[in-house]
């Protein structure tokens, strides 16, 4: 019975590990390599799913759909947020903290607006996909896994494999890793470090589209639910050492899997306490994170 | 002139798996005007870190004055004795310049005294510097010499028996070199020992009783001046050859 | 003469206190009291946030986790004995003061990014064992029923007729204005002395600052000590004032917000910033929830905060200094 347990835990918790590796991937580019602390990433991916859900309920649209959709109105975003954030913080070599400061404004605005327009209700949206689940008896062990957190996984699988070939593969991807550790250089070739940065992030904060769509199949959501998600990406983020997306993967399946157990055999209302937590446990004992070469700076 | 003031003995640092500095040893005597050289990367700057205390070395050992300053955070050492500058200047940019200088002398030598002692001891700071005329100024509004000699200014407040001065010409015109080497030699005939990291060889070359040479994190040469610029190995190393 | 001049801050301080207890016979509306007692809690929860994030640099945005921890330690005590809002408010500023050493020992030894994440982190584990705990009400909340007649030191406080103060909101208030007054009084007193000016070379360059000798993690944990104390003195009145209390009231992101946007408002570098900035918000958010809607209040405030961040970085003080020296 416990192994039983035990087992679809594990399950569940691979899925969501896929999730979370989807929602942070946006983070560990802008956070992890272009050095800009968006606390709002969360607030965006809410935002995200809550797009979705009006496309979902008032076209009939299809939330992943949906989510493709609104990739490139997230581009822009990102586009226009870094623009300013550029001019008034990083060009003037202000306080990293103000940088901060601003981004948890941000955060807030979006989220009153969210309420001012949605509510504090939770929303969810329907899909063919949503409904349902793949159940089996394997080794005399019951094992059932829901449809929605299976295509969610494979969606989010094939969006952050994606993201990581473009970062490793392409020219732009090894300039915006170049941009981290010697702008200099990237100037002496020619290329427009600022460019580099501005569409890098455009890029993380793009993956709010579909990542959000992916967060209201998962779950239904509410406008303040960005808050909770903080600590999951942060932790998956600095656990995974900044700037490295393999390495992202691997925290975002280990964070998955250890809140599906604590959830499944203490009770979900603790799961907030095991990603923030363990974000607390990582910054306080090795904040270069666990699966990469990162700096504490 | 013979005793030791600083002995550094097989010191390593590793970073990961990238060793930055293997088994360095030097012994710096008290008085000495001492010249640490190296192309870029050799290792200087993490040298002068593990003294300062900012990086604690994974081998060896360093003993100021007679006592090892393993586990010691940077004030701790600052207040034995060891001041230190920095490659780029880091002023405490929300302060005055007497500010600047009152922050060593309020938390390190002078502990105890007033704040109108203390004022006065950084405007004498000010005049052997020649700058008792930007006390009350913006750092912002520095340029560039003064912002070195500030650096250094806040470096002697602590009263240090060595000094490390971390490139403090760089940037500077020929005139203004001479005018930092002079203060530099003022503050050793005062009894002071400096160590003084530097990429303008002449300022070295004059400067320094003793010099030695990194490259890749090893000792390659230690010895006079004129001996040092013969070296071959400091040679190759400088050139690549 | 010369002498008022030099205790012109004390004498200020007194005269404030004074002022506070006139308001409270007075006979005033209890809306007014009900008002002012946020303004107020605002104004120390600014002043000890500022403290941290003003004079060293360092942003705390887990202002309601020690803001929390107090009130839960109040409820706590309630709940286990008949301990007075007086020992309630002590033992508050205790805990939240050893969470703030916590989180500082831990979490101090890395630059501000991460230390700001980490304090957001603190607040939702903080509330997680809140909302999981029984015995102070859990996720439901818990109601707290004021003391009747309350006493201290003998002296009837409360009481319609014989007390000091007439209602329990009164002496509220009066209370809340004078943790208040102690918060900026502290808080003054380190700017002006030698652990403000260790903390400030700290925020302007924190290895220049070690390497001058200035012990920089002993004053930052001295510092994330008091702060975290005074937040939570603030919030273990909370519990008093509100009646009902449950996680997402005393948790709220918005202290965090304002915690932050006041000073930012208000001017960072100076004792006077905190108190102008929570004020001015504080009066603004108290009239706008009456007249306009709560949602719309909150928008207010995080539109200032940002415009505030780009705009005037040194907020309204700095603003107004750079004015008048041209």
């Amino acid at each position: 019975m416990i192994a039983e347990l035990f087992v679809n835990a594990l399950i569940s918790g691979l899925l969501l590990g896929g999730f979370y590796a989807a929602i942070s991937i946006g983070l560990s580019i802008s956070f992890g390599l272009l050095d800009t602390v968006n606390i709002a990433h969360p607030t965006f991916l809410v935002l995200g799913a809550f797009l979705a859900y009006i496309l979902n309920s008032e076209a009939g649209m299809d939330p992943l759909l949906a989510g493709v959709l609104m990739t490139p109105l997230f581009f822009l975003l990102g586009l226009f947020i870094y623009s300013v954030y550029y001019q008034f913080f990083e060009k003037t070599s202000a306080e990293a903290l103000r940088g901060l400061a601003f981004f948890f404004g941000i955060l807030f605005i979006t989220e009153v607006v969210m309420i001012m327009a949605f509510g504090v209700d939770h929303r969810m949206v329907s899909a063919p996909y949503a409904n349902g689940s793949l159940g089996g008896s394997i080794l005399g062990m019951e094992l059932s896994v829901p449809y929605r957190m299976l295509s969610v996984f494979v969606v989010a699988s094939i969006m952050t494999l994606g993201l990581h070939l473009f970062f490793s593969r392409t020219f732009f991807g090894r300039a915006s890793r170049a941009v981290h550790q010697d702008m200099l250089a990237l100037s002496l070739m020619g290329v427009d470090p600022i460019r580099v940065k501005r569409i890098a992030f455009a890029i993380a904060l793009a993956t709010c589209g579909v990542g959000g769509a992916l967060m209201i199949i998962m779950i239904p959501i509410e406008p303040a639910v960005g808050r909770l998600y903080i600590g999951n990406v942060f932790a998956i983020v600095v656990l995974g050492g900044l700037g490295s997306i393999s390495g992202t993967l691997i925290a975002a399946v280990l964070l998955g899997v250890a809140e599906s157990v604590v959830s499944t055999f203490l009770g979900p209302s603790w799961s907030p306490a095991v990603s923030f937590g363990i974000l607390l446990g990582v910054l306080a004992l090795k904040p270069s994170g666990m699966f990469g070469v990162g700096d504490t700076r | 002139m013979s005793e030791v003031l600083l002995n550094i003995e097989n010191v390593t640092k590793t970073f990961g798996g990238f060793t930055a500095l293997s088994k360095v040893s030097a012994a710096v005597k008290k008085g000495e005007r001492f010249g640490l050289i190296g192309p870029n990367g050799s290792g200087k700057t993490t040298l002068i870190n593990c003294i300062s205390g900012m990086l604690q070395n994974n081998g060896g050992s360093i003993i100021f004055d007679g006592k090892d300053l393993k586990g010691l955070q940077p004030h701790q050492r600052t207040k034995r004795g060891i001041a230190r500058t920095f490659q780029i200047p880091r002023p405490f940019h929300s302060m005055t310049v007497i500010q600047n200088l009152q922050i060593p002398l309020e938390f390190v030598s002078s502990s105890g005294t007033s704040q109108k002692n203390i004022s006065e001891e950084a405007m004498s700071i000010l005049e052997v510097m020649s700058m008792e005329d930007k006390a009350h100024h913006e750092t912002s509004g520095l340029t560039q010499i003064e912002l070195r000699k500030l650096e250094l200014a806040r470096a002697i407040a602590v009263k240090p028996k060595l000094l490390v001065s971390d490139e403090a010409m760089a940037g500077l015109t020929g005139n203004e070199v001479d005018e930092v080497l002079e203060i530099l030699v003022k503050l050793n005939e005062d009894g002071m020992t400096i160590i003084m990291i530097e990429h303008i060889m002449r300022a070295v070359m004059q400067f320094s009783h003793r010099i030695i040479c990194l490259d890749a994190g090893q000792k390659i040469a230690d010895g006079l001046p004129e001996v040092i610029v013969k070296d071959p190995a400091v040679e190759r190393a400088y050139l690549g050859v | 003469m010369s002498l008022m001049r030099q205790y012109k801050f004390e004498i200020g301080c007194l005269v404030a206190l004074v002022l506070a207890f006139t308001m409270t016979q007075m006979g005033l509306n209890r809306f007014v009291f009900f008002a002012g007692f946020a303004v107020l809690q605002y104004a120390m929860i600014a002043t000890a946030w500022n403290i941290l994030g003003g004079y060293a640099g360092y942003i705390n945005f887990g202002t309601a986790g020690f803001l929390g921890i107090g009130s839960y330690t109040a409820i706590a005590l309630i709940n286990y004995s008949d301990a007075s809002i007086v020992e309630q408010i002590i033992a508050g500023g205790v805990v939240a003061g050893l969470l703030g050493l916590g989180i500082g020992y831990f979490t101090l030894r890395l630059k501000g990014v991460y230390f700001a994440i980490a304090t957001l982190a603190l607040a939702i584990v903080v509330e997680t064992i809140v909302n999981n705990w029984d015995f102070v009400g859990g996720a439901a909340g818990v109601s707290i029923l004021p003391a009747r007649n309350p006493e201290l030191l003998g002296v009837l406080v409360v009481h319609k007729k014989l007390g000091v103060f007439s209602n329990y909101k009164e002496f509220l208030f009066f209370l809340m204005a004078a943790l208040t007054i102690m918060s900026v009084w502290i808080a003054r007193t380190i700017e002006k002395g030698k652990l403000g000016r260790g903390l400030n070379a700290i925020k302007d360059n924190e290895e220049a600052a070690e390497c001058m000798g200035v012990p920089t993690l002993k004053l930052k944990l001295i510092t994330t000590t008091i702060s975290g104390g005074l937040m939570g003195m603030a919030g273990a009145v909370f519990p008093s004032y509100l009646t009902f209390v449950d996680p997402p009231t005393a948790f709220n992101l918005e202290f965090a917000v304002n915690s932050l946007a006041m000073p930012m408002i208000g001017g960072t570098f100076t004792w006077l910033g905190p108190i102008l900035g929570a004020v001015l918000l504080g009066t603004v958010q108290q009239v706008a929830i009456v007249t306009i809607s709560s949602e719309l209040n909150l928008l207010i405030l995080g539109l200032l905060l940002v415009i505030f961040v780009i705009a005037a970085p040194h907020g309204f003080l700095g603003w107004f200094m750079k004015k008048n020296k041209r």
